[in-house]
């Protein structure tokens, strides 16, 4: 990257115009909904929406003041890639914390505190789960589906402004449905709780986002498409049909924040977990699958394992994943037949996954070493191995036998977590790692011992959160299916939760520790975004911008 | 209409996907796209640091 000076700038290009009347029509409908919302909870909301796309003008302004954005196709964008990075980290941090409150509020009720109604876990756990899936896996997936396009196509992102639109729509996205869970805007769909004006939002980015990527691999240089990208693409496309199917509905009047589903009943729930669950299979699986098949590879210079694997792979995550949705609706209204074939295709999962799995762990063969000297191969390695386990668990939970034991309890949570924290953060973590000292050109980290000391605490924390979870979960599944001798339940509801309390603390705690580790990773991304790095790295040189002409 | 259509996902379905999954089994393991794959496996090792603007006309290419 050289200076700004002499690079080509688009101007005021057709782009940056689109961008300018989707935001100044954003702000006309906050300053209407301002006036005439129906509902309080959207009066106070609009005049967030209007600061927010007023915001969006003035940057747009200083932008085009500024002969618009860098558009030079002699370089690879990685300034809006950098932007991405500092938001995974921030947003990590915002959600891991939420998710520590909301823990010790489970463990001490007191916490939920009578005058800041807004702070109770009703309000809260939503928006820990929209921080850590939406805004920290969300971000950690924009930002290295960016880079890796770019890198793998040899060429630059396609869209001029379009990716910045990404960027800032999505940032914007995740404020506005966060601060309406807290104020009481939501739908109650798990995952998918933002309401109608919320959703439209996010659709517009999204299909902004779709374009970029197919626009940069329209584009590409190298004639195959890499695996990688095949991953990122089925991760931006499933998610595009699963958000507006799943949110299809009629809002109650023009500026007011309630709406109501277009499906009702059974075909509701269905719907929901068809959604929800390829939330967890294209978002949380496939995309993360990306940064697997890119960062894995690259930080340890070997070729992936097997490259025929990585295609088999991909094409039966994509046909298997999509049907396996009713697991969560065992026992329901669903008809049998429907929750058979989840369960079927959940158990189905296992080869898939696991075949790449194994297809992301030998791609370490013969550089098994770096597991003792790179405390990022390491995170990378324990992330694949916690995505083994966790698809090795799920696919047992989805068994209706299982599921009668599992479901509704802690198991779930636990489960849950084991995918977020061990398999998702961590791969989003050592992505991060990775790109630190390659975007702003540093030698190495700050501190690889800070780096050590990360995956240390982290991984130590992830075993008390999910060691605690199933201990919780199994006892309280237990206790619930406890019959006496005359027929009787043998436990009340309330002694199972008193049982649960030394679990809920160890589960915090854990908590706790996980979050730490984020901090320590934030501080010393920041010193080396600083420039404060001596030690040299050994594993960061491929990428430095000093290499050699050939 | 949901008789013909849930006739058709028994039927037409389920061949199509078996259709294509051979498809695909057959584009990874042919023999003759060994060489291709193992080229591909070594993108991310390979990376040029800047974009390839070799090939393209140069006339709009702005001077450093």
């Amino acid at each position: 990257m050289s200076n700004a000076q002499g690079l080509k700038r688009v101007g005021t290009d057709p782009g940056t115009a689109a961008v300018f009347i989707i935001t100044f029509l954003g702000a006309l409908w906050s300053l209407f909904a301002a006036a005439y919302a129906p509902d309080a909870a959207m009066r106070g909301q609009s005049w967030l929406l209007l600061g927010g796309f007023l915001t969006g003008i003035v940057m747009l302004v200083g932008t085009i003041a500024g002969g618009g954005v860098i558009d030079d196709k002699r370089e690879y964008n990685e300034n809006v890639v950098k932007a991405g990075v500092i938001a995974t980290m921030f947003w990590g941090i915002a959600g891991l914390l939420a998710g520590v409150v909301i823990a010790f509020q489970l463990a001490f009720p007191m916490l939920n505190l009578e005058p800041f109604g807004f702070t109770s876990f009703g309000r809260l756990r939503p928006l820990h789960t929209s921080a850590v899936i939406f805004a920290f896996g969300g971000n950690a997936l924009i930002a290295t589906s960016f880079y890796v396009v770019q890198r793998t196509c040899r060429t630059r992102i396609a869209g001029g402004i379009w990716p910045w639109f990404v960027f800032w729509g999505y940032q914007f996205f995740i404020v506005m449905a966060a601060t309406g869970y807290l104020i009481g805007i939501t739908q109650s769909k798990e995952y998918a709780e933002p309401e109608w004006y919320a959703d439209i939002w996010l659709t517009i980015v999204w299909v902004a986002y779709l374009l970029v990527f197919l626009g940069t691999l329209w584009k590409r240089k190298e004639p195959h498409i890499y695996v990688a990208n095949w991953f990122y693409l089925a991760f931006i496309v499933t998610i595009a049909v699963l958000h507006i199917v799943n949110n299809l509905s009629m809002p109650v009047s023009w500026f007011g924040s309630r709406s109501y589903s277009l499906f009702a009943g059974v075909q509701d729930a269905l719907t929901q977990w068809w959604y929800g669950h390829n939330a967890v299979g294209f978002f949380l699986t496939a995309g993360f699958l990306g940064i697997m098949y890119y960062f894995i590879p690259k930080r340890v210079q070997r070729p992936v394992y097997s490259y025929r694997l990585s295609i088999i792979h991909f094409w039966s995550l994509i046909f298997i994943y999509i049907w396996a949705g009713p697991h969560h609706l065992h026992y329901t209204a669903l008809p049998e037949w429907a929750q058979t074939l989840g369960m079927t295709f959940s158990v189905m999962l296992w080869m898939p996954s696991w075949g790449g799995m194994i297809n992301g762990l030998m791609t370490l063969s013969g550089a098994w070493d770096k597991l003792r000297t790179d405390p990022v191969v390491r995170m990378l390695v324990l992330s694949v191995a916690f995505y083994g386990m966790s698809t090795f668990e799920g696919p047992v939970m989805s068994v209706r036998a299982v599921n009668a034991l599992s479901h509704y309890t802690d198991w779930t949570v636990g489960h849950v977590h084991s995918g977020a924290l061990g398999w998702v953060g961590f791969i989003s973590f050592g992505a991060v790692y990775c790109l630190v000292p390659w975007l702003w050109k540093r030698k190495g980290m700050f501190s690889k011992a800070l780096v050590d000391w990360h995956f240390w605490i982290a991984t130590f924390g992830i075993l008390l959160y999910i060691t605690s979870m199933w201990v919780a979960g199994i006892m309280q599944g237990l206790m619930w299916r406890a019959y006496n001798e005359l027929g009787f339940l043998e436990f009340s509801f309330v002694e199972t939760v008193e049982a649960m309390h030394i679990s809920y603390i160890i589960r915090a705690l854990g908590g706790v520790l996980y979050l730490s580790g984020a901090i320590i990773m934030a501080y010393n991304m920041y010193r080396t975004i600083k420039g404060d790095v001596e030690e040299e790295d050994e594993n960061v040189i491929p990428q430095t911008s000093a290499v050699p002409a050939e | 209409m949901y008789e013909t259509l849930s006739s058709f996902a028994q039927t037409g379905g389920l061949l199509i996907f078996i259709l294509l999954f051979a498809g695909v089994l057959a584009y990874a393991l042919w023999p003759r796209n060994q060489q291709k794959f193992d080229k591909a496996a070594r993108t991310p090792l390979t990376e040029p640091d800047a974009p390839e603007t070799a090939g393209e006309n140069e006339d709009d290419a702005d001077v450093r």
